[in-house]
């Protein structure tokens, strides 16, 4: 069974982001595969080494998007595909479903496809919702577990309020969430492959689709407000009087 | 020339960088108080095969280069010094050894376990009376008939208590004009009978490792277990010592990074005179010391693992990088104390731990006064490096990939 599993490079969780003249920088900080993106792999990978399947990985962007394709080829995926043309530079997240869901079409006979649960750059978190919608697939999102009974997908979903246990027949889109476990480290074989791995780059021509106009667009981009601290030590001759002074203070704050 | 490195090597060290954040760092301050080595740390280095990163495939390794062995153990060392120990033992003295010296019969029995983390491996060199004066040691191995009988105690020995097979040297020439004519190497279970080993406590330093002693009383090596040839042993050293220099001073290169990235958060967190100390320029001094020691130390091994690629004897170099890479990594952690203040002084942040950890490396696989004699002796003409009857192989990205 083919499972394909959709990745992201996106900028390090550590970098420090700003807006600056309405332009979004994260200065030289390096680009990596969205951390969420990482739970889907080992997802997909699971669910290929239970069912004797192989994973795709697949990145809509520029070159740089190869680097997380190779991650996830040094996690143990077994191919990938860069999805790369000139007129996805400013689609929303309906047009990337669209390439997408061409994409995972294109790949043959797909079954499954897995992504995280939202992207740490646009934060959107419905890009598998709408290639669901796209492939006419059903859609389990924020899997926390995820099982494979013949041909029908069960999930335990994570949600604000509790569990809940759904399924779907395949094929199906799924969205995974950090519940579901620690994704795995690149293994040093898997990187040996991914490093020389050549990796395809498909255009939207390869895929027979038409440049998707982007519905929603950014208008403006800003830094969040500057927030004014000020920080009080709070001294004293033990640990004691410290501790009391400090819940003083609290109170006095209305903290408590 | 060109100082690109290769996506292999970037991927490597992130891989061991994500191993080291999650898996290390969280709680290596609480096993350093403890005294005792975290029991995750070297099963979880086995499964990830860190243990035989530069090690052939078809000798269960990896099929790394060298220098990635180089990057892995700068990393390592920026989380602990304990863990690059584990590489400098088990990697750089003992299975490079095997390597280099070993007969195919001794590369399948003693490699391929190590090389796949399924046994550990240490080097059993320096004495209780015996560590820069090698040929002063007292073991002995006395050859009986199809085997050698091995009495003695090793001291200072890394991975004492943990490992499974030990690389000693002992004298089996008691009468040899040349006290280091006298001596040979040998591969040693340590499950054998009439050996025992324990570990030391109250060190200074790398208190989250196993640092301990092997004491051998009557014990059979099989004499299909001497590595190389009678009397070659301290050349065997020496060259052990080539590789696991290399290691520790890629190692302290990572240690100086630490005391750096230490440095620099707290000098831009830490407000004196109403404003963060990384403003004052004395503050500033010693982060661009740390900063030019890093480099240096970063360059010096580099050097070394591109020779080792290469097939170049690399004794001058590594010599060279081994020396000015752990001491430049206790300035770099005393200095790191400075910059914190008197939270330096706490073990509430890392730095005391950078500082303790450096020392023992001054001291280890040549100290800095033998380094020094050594790069003088090669300045002035008093030393040269002969060829040695096995060389480590040069690094063979084809044969070092291929199954078999």
């Amino acid at each position: 069974m083919k499972i394909v599993v959709c990745v992201k490079q996106v900028p390090d969780t550590a970098a420090k982001v700003v807006v600056d003249g309405g332009v979004v920088s994260w200065g030289d900080a390096p680009l990596v595969i969205n951390p969420w993106d990482e739970y889907a792999v080992e997802a997909a990978l699971q669910l290929a080494e239970k069912s004797g399947g192989t994973v795709t990985a697949i990145s809509l962007g520029g070159e740089a998007a190869k680097e997380a394709l190779k991650h996830a080829l040094a996690m143990g995926c077994n191919d990938a595909v860069l999805v790369n043309d000139p007129a996805l530079a400013d689609i929303d997240t309906q047009g990337a479903a669209r390439v997408l869901a061409a994409a995972i079409q294109k790949t043959g006979d797909a079954r499954i496809a897995v992504f995280g649960k939202q992207a740490i750059d646009g934060d959107s978190g419905v890009t598998a919702a709408q290639t669901a919608r796209a492939l006419g697939w059903p859609a389990l999102t924020l899997a926390a577990s995820v099982s494979l009974d013949g041909d029908t997908l069960k999930v335990e979903r994570a949600m604000e309020e509790g569990r809940q246990k759904a399924e779907a027949p395949l094929p199906a889109v799924l969205s995974i969430v950090k519940d579901f476990g620690e994704p795995r480290y690149p293994s040093f074989m898997g990187i040996r492959k991914a490093a020389k791995a050549e990796i395809p780059a498909w255009s939207l021509a390869d895929l027979g689709v038409a440049a998707p106009a982007a519905a929603v667009t950014w208008k403006e981009i800003l830094n969040p407000p500057a927030r004014q601290v000020t920080n009080e030590m709070i001294t004293g001759a033990s640990p004691d009087e410290i501790a009391a002074k400090l819940a003083d203070k609290i109170m006095e704050e209305k903290v408590l | 020339m060109d100082f690109t490195l290769s996506q292999e090597h970037n991927m490597a060290v992130e891989m061991v960088r994500n191993f080291t954040h999650k898996e290390v760092i969280p709680t290596i301050r609480e096993w350093d108080r403890k005294q005792e080595m975290a029991p995750h740390i070297l099963p979880r280095m086995a499964e990830l095969g860190i243990l035989g990163i530069n090690i052939p495939v078809r000798y269960g390794g990896q099929g790394f280069d060298y220098i990635t062995l180089g990057l892995v153990c700068e990393e390592l060392e920026y989380a602990d010094t304990t863990l690059r120990v584990v590489m400098s033992v088990h990697m750089g003295l003992n299975s490079m050894a095997v390597l280099q010296w070993g007969t195919e019969d001794q590369k399948q029995r003693f490699l391929v376990p190590q090389a796949k983390g399924e046994k550990y491996a240490c080097f059993g060199l320096t004495e209780p009376g015996a560590g820069s004066d090698v040929a002063g040691m007292t073991s002995t191995a006395i050859k009986k008939g199809d085997h050698y009988v091995l009495n003695g105690e090793k001291m200072w020995i890394s991975l004492a208590s943990k490992a499974h097979h030990a690389l000693v040297v002992a004298r089996t020439n008691l009468n040899a004009a040349d006290p280091h004519d006298g001596l040979s190497a040998f591969l040693v279970e340590l499950d054998s009978k009439g050996v025992t080993t324990g570990d030391i406590h109250g060190k200074m330093g790398v208190r989250a490792g196993s640092t301990g002693w092997l004491a051998f009383q009557d014990v059979k090596v099989p004499a299909e277990n001497l590595l190389g040839e009678e009397g070659e042993g301290f050349k065997i050293a020496m060259s052990c010592l080539d590789n696991g220099r290399y290691t520790v001073g890629s190692g302290a290169t990572g240690l100086i990074r630490a005391s750096l990235d230490a440095s620099v958060k707290y000098a831009n967190d830490r407000k004196a005179f109403g404003r963060e100390i990384g403003k004052f320029q004395l503050v500033q001094q010693k982060i661009a010391y740390m900063v030019q020691s890093y480099e240096m130390a970063r360059l010096l091994y580099m050097k070394s693992g591109w020779m080792k690629n290469q097939g170049l004897r690399n004794t001058r170099e590594t010599s060279l990088a081994k020396w000015f890479a752990t001491d430049a990594s206790f300035d770099a952690a005393a200095e790191a104390i400075q910059v914190h203040g008197a939270y330096g002084f706490s073990d509430e942040y890392d730095v005391e731990r950078y500082l303790r950890n450096s020392k023992g490396a001054v001291i280890y696989e040549g100290t800095s006064e033998i380094h020094q004699l050594m790069q003088a002796s090669y300045a002035l003409g008093y030393r040269t490096d002969g060829d040695l009857r096995c060389e480590l192989p040069a690094y063979d990205e084809e044969y070092w990939q291929a199954d078999s």
